[in-house]
């Protein structure tokens, strides 16, 4: 397969196309399945984090490892020259100067694109405020292909906040290059945005919203769970919320065989530990796929052939 | 019937006509025409054969940048820009809106980057369903054009 992502920005899930999106998958399955140690050797990777996040860092960082390369970077920007004023512009003008990639986070929103316009190495974005996340929804689209055996033509159920939840938003909007049918599970506060519905009805995506886990359990196959935030409501009206949108066993009795549910993690109360036994729970081979889904972008990205 | 000229003809600069009746004031609001020292002949909610209504704006001896052209095409698509030279139309093109828009609006989102770093902002522009919708290129988020304009 022809490596269209050599030297490129990995920026935002909107600049994928459905091949982009295959030809990553097909990398990181094969790197599962015969590591290869050899592809980043020589490479320096810079992974500057200028916001704390530990399990995006570490996945990083092993998927960096895992391939022979080598790291500089730092896991907070509270000691870098961001404190002292200087623009984020430079600091990665200089950094990329020193490294073949740069990796990064940050908490505003956009940072990433920026970097990409005075970084002199591609950049990869390991999340910008509440904007992109694209590696996160790169693992998850691997995650469901590789539970379902297939991408097209799935039933997804989004469940919990999904208006603040940018994996929700990319993972839609990837899904619809493979003719996905979603339904919304979420207390009307934190329905999806009106922009990706929009988006959908471009595209001629089924979508329903629903009330209940339990009778769209037995229509989906795949649940994806996230947090409902207690900080967005007060205390009586969460309680009351958060009940609704909790999956415990008794939610799936009806379940189809092949359902699976999926986490970015991290979980506090939303699954019940219970599910963790059921053949249902993917969430932690999930939160593992990150490390291949990685490999597999450092890899199309720094090598012309993988 | 008399005819009346119900607007001053100006000897040089600009005549913007055709604008929805309505979004002169605001034209004249984003371009800061008000602070500026030309002079300026307004004409509100005048009979227009096409539109029913329309504004019209007269500016003497000023021309406009791309920049403003583009910032006016986002509220008035429909308007025509004159450029007048001894009370003649030396030039004449009707508004379009734009694909894109640089550096004209500062970002709605306060925690877009644009607000902390040496860029332009850079919006696509998109028609849904009869608004004008502004998707920032680095944050990604989409904004109705009013609120962009924070009119």
């Amino acid at each position: 397969m022809e490596n269209r992502l050599y030297k490129r920005d990995i920026i935002s899930i909107a600049d994928f196309d459905r091949n982009d999106l295959e030809l990553v998958l097909e990398t990181a399955a094969q790197l599962k399945n015969s590591p290869r140690p050899d592809l980043l050797k020589g490479k320096v990777i810079a992974s500057c984090f200028f916001e704390a996040s530990t399990r995006t860092r570490l996945s990083f960082e092993t998927a960096v490892q895992r391939l022979g390369g080598t790291l500089i970077g730092f896991s907070d920007g509270g000691n870098t020259s961001a404190k002292k004023g200087e623009t984020l512009a430079d600091s990665v003008n200089i950094i990329s100067s020193y490294t073949d990639a740069f990796v990064m986070r940050h908490p505003q929103e956009g940072s990433a694109r920026l970097a990409s316009e005075f970084s002199s190495v591609p950049v990869i974005n390991g999340g910008d405020g509440s904007n992109q996340h694209p590696t996160q929804t790169l693992l998850d689209l691997f995650s469901i292909r590789e539970c379902q055996d297939k991408l097209d033509g799935l039933k997804i159920a989004f469940v919990g906040d999904l208006k603040y939840g940018r994996t929700v938003h990319s993972l839609a909007q990837a899904l619809c290059h493979f003719g996905a049918e979603f339904t919304f599970i979420a207390p009307k506060a934190l329905t999806m945005p009106d922009y990706i519905l929009e988006e959908l009805d471009e595209k001629g995506i089924k979508y329903h919203f629903s009330d209940s886990i339990e009778e769209t359990a037995p229509k989906v196959d795949i649940i994806y769970m996230t947090r409902v935030q207690k900080e967005r409501f007060d205390e009586t009206e969460y309680k009351h919320i958060a009940s609704r949108y909790i999956l415990n066993v008794d939610s799936l009795k009806d379940a189809k065989d092949n359902l699976k549910i999926l986490h970015p993690l991290p979980r506090v109360d939303e699954i019940a530990v219970e599910v963790d036994k059921t053949p249902y729970a993917y969430y932690f081979q999930q939160a593992e796929n990150g490390v291949y889904a990685r490999q597999a972008l450092l890899a199309l990205v720094l090598n012309e052939v993988v | 019937m008399r005819k009346k000229l119900q607007v001053e003809a100006i000897r040089q600069g600009t005549v913007i006509d055709h604008i929805p009746a309505g979004q002169g004031i605001k034209i004249l609001d984003r371009l800061q025409l008000l602070d500026s020292n030309a002079s300026i002949t307004v004409g509100f909610n005048l009979p227009s054969k096409d539109q029913g209504h329309k504004d019209i704006i007269k500016v003497t001896n000023r021309m406009f940048s791309e920049q403003e052209a583009n910032q006016l095409a986002l509220f008035a698509p429909t308007a025509t820009i004159n450029v007048i030279d001894n009370y003649e139309v030396v030039d004449k093109f009707k508004m379009a809106l734009p694909e894109s828009l640089q550096g004209a609006f500062s970002c709605p989102n306060s925690n877009c980057i644009t607000h902390n770093e040496p860029v332009d902002t850079h919006f696509s522009l998109r028609e849904h369903k009869g608004d004008v919708r502004l998707k920032c290129r680095y944050c990604e988020k989409s904004f109705s054009k009013d609120i962009v304009a924070e009119l």
